[in-house]
């Protein structure tokens, strides 16, 4: 197993010839970290001639704080999160970027027990309700707790410039809620959401998996939604680097992508689940019960502790349908929702420095460029709430957010 | 405004390590300072105190928490993590590698915060040496323990004198290249089958 100790960080890692091929990567513990863990484990980096040294973290602030002072060279990180580095926003924010997508899904939203049975009492859900249905249902319970003047309820999410905050709030929002005014969101690190929501310190959250099946199975959470239902071709965790950096050690950054474009592949494969599930269960990696990382790779959700179950086609999708080729049509999309709730100020500067984060010109380097066939199904840009993205119009389509969606 | 008028918030669950901080925050002069050991109701902490540095150790997995207040509040206008001047790369280092994070007012001059940084960089890594010795202290007593536990069983068994018995157990650590401790070890556990 490659690990470091942390005494060891700041010491200059080996480096061949010009360019460096042994690499920290540091990463945090998600079943979406598992293109980056079998890549290391099982091979496919050393295939291509690079040693991969994972450093386990506990928040995307290290994360992003240690990518920037050169403990690490290469990092899990959110989507996100490049580009918020890139448009100068939160705090220390360094040059960024990122080459290669690890995939997509993993996500979803659970709220309590209680939150639900009152849903359900107040509006007559359905068991089965489709996640558009489950927000509304909250849109009600909400105004009724006004009514009865309740304290707003307090959802959970995992860090400022994340997927689960962009997904918490459309799905939200596609409810009719306004996720500023009617909710109260606060960070809470994934491996506390169980425990905090049994506890009653939040109703809800959006985070990755393991954590919302964990509340699930435990019989705290019921899932209402999961990132296929809000928008499915949404890339989740990235590989972020400092451009300074991949200009030096292109080679390597290079080998780096197609060695993680193997482990992708191994990963998606279900015949490979069960060893995969294995690998991050142990406890330098998620330390999670292995049957609950098997459930979660098979997209099969015990959505309460009752029994009712649903099986999410694509739950994770590794490597097919090109989920780890990024474009800037993605991060102009993120940026379309740091626009639309307040991080920054729209600009046509501002959405060029925003796409520039994606490096698609460094995946097709190294991989090639795809056959236009091969490209995302239509399919998978559905969102939620109907709404068509449209990234030629940016600014209009910020604006259309305004304006109730087609669907409601 | 001398740099004493500061006030600082250190948010560390480690209360031993926190009051070595708050010590070296007192000893050089500091006036300002509130500990707080949990991140739970820090709102209301910032809120009523409204620091102008926060020190926060980097193994809290709070710190996104933290960063996601600073976004909500206006309490501490705009903080900005600690590394205020990236040429000193250094410096920076340094910090990451103790394992302390901080932040700090916006335009607050970066010679008023350094002293307090480096204090808890040094602080944060004589706290790592202590945990480090005692560690170390701690497991040569068991070692010592172990081994005069062996020593008493050879004595016995074998009917050695105390040197022979210290002998044997050294030249077999020697021959089998293992630690003392661990063919003491050995040893006890046998005994402990066997006896």
């Amino acid at each position: 197993m490659n690990t470091t100790d942390r005494t060891d960080l700041a010491a200059p890692a080996l480096a061949s010839g010009s360019e460096q091929t042994h690499l920290r990567a540091g990463f945090i513990p998600l079943v979406d970290a598992a293109v980056l863990i079998a890549a290391a484990e099982l091979g496919f980096a050393a295939r291509e001639g690079l040693t991969l040294d994972l450093v386990r973290d506990v928040s995307w602030a290290n994360i992003r704080d240690r990518l920037a002072y050169r403990q690490f060279d290469v990092a899990h990180m959110l989507s996100p999160m490049p580009i918020a580095a890139l448009l100068g926003l939160g705090s220390n924010p360094a040059p960024t970027v990122a080459p290669f997508v690890l995939g997509r899904g993993g996500n979803a939203i659970t709220v309590s027990v209680r939150l639900f049975e009152t849903m359900q009492a107040l509006t007559g859900l359905a068991d089965t309700a489709s996640a558009l249905d489950c927000a509304k249902a909250l849109a009600t319970v909400i105004a009724a707790r006004r009514r009865d003047g309740d304290r707003p309820l307090t959802l959970g999410m995992t860090y400022p410039y994340s997927s689960h905050n962009y997904e918490l709030r459309y799905w939200l929002a596609a409810g009719g809620i306004d996720p500023d005014r009617d909710v109260k969101l606060a960070v809470v690190p994934p491996p506390m959401t169980s425990d905090a929501l049994a506890a009653g310190a939040i109703d809800g959250f959006c985070v990755g998996a393991p954590w919302n099946m964990i509340a699930s199975e435990k019989g705290v959470g019921r899932i209402v939604a999961t990132k296929q239902d809000i928008w499915a071709s949404s890339p989740e965790k990235v590989v972020g680097m400092r451009p300074d950096w991949a200009d030096r050690n292109r080679d390597s950054v290079l080998r780096l992508i197609t060695a993680l474009d193997a482990s992708a592949r191994w990963c998606d494969d279900p015949a490979n689940h069960g060893a995969l599930a294995a690998l991050l269960a142990q406890g330098a990696y998620l330390a999670a019960p292995v049957e609950i990382i098997r459930h979660v790779l098979a997209g099969k959700f015990a959505l309460d502790a009752k029994g009712n179950a649903r099986v999410v086609p694509d739950y994770f999708v590794f490597h097919r349908q090109r989920a780890n080729c990024p474009s800037s049509e993605q991060a102009l999309w993120v940026y379309s929702q740091m626009v639309r709730w307040g991080q920054v100020t729209y600009s046509a500067e501002g959405a060029a420095t925003a796409a520039s984060a994606f490096r698609s010109d460094l995946y097709a380097s190294a991989l090639g460029q795809a056959p236009a066939a091969d490209s995302a199904p239509q399919a998978a840009d559905v969102f939620i709430d109907g709404r068509p993205f449209d990234p030629e119009n940016l600014e209009a389509y910020i604006r259309g957010f305004d304006a109730p969606p087609p669907s409601v | 405004m001398s740099h004493f008028d500061l006030t600082i918030l250190v948010i560390d669950e480690n209360a031993v390590r926190a009051a070595i901080i708050e010590d070296g925050l007192r000893e050089a002069g500091h006036g300002h300072v509130t500990v707080v050991h949990t991140v739970t109701g820090i709102a209301r902490v910032i809120e009523a105190t409204g620091p102008d540095v926060i020190i926060i150790d980097i193994e809290n997995p709070n710190r996104d928490m933290m960063e996601h207040l600073f976004q909500l509040t206006r309490s501490v206008s705009r903080p900005i993590a600690m590394f205020v001047d990236r040429s000193d790369s250094a410096s920076i280092e340094a910090a990451v590698e103790a394992g302390v994070s901080a932040y700090i007012v916006d335009g607050l001059k970066k010679e008023r915060v350094k002293p307090i940084l480096d204090m808890a960089v040094i602080r944060f890594n004589a706290f790592s040496r202590l945990q480090r010795e005692l560690a170390e202290a701690k497991s040569a007593l068991e070692d010592r323990k172990v081994i005069e536990r062996a020593k008493g069983i050879l004595m016995k068994m074998r009917q050695l004198s105390e040197e022979e018995a210290y002998a044997l157990l050294r030249q077999t650590a020697m021959n089998e290249k293992k630690k003392l401790a661990d063919i003491a070890q050995s040893v006890v556990t046998a005994a402990g089958l066997l006896m």
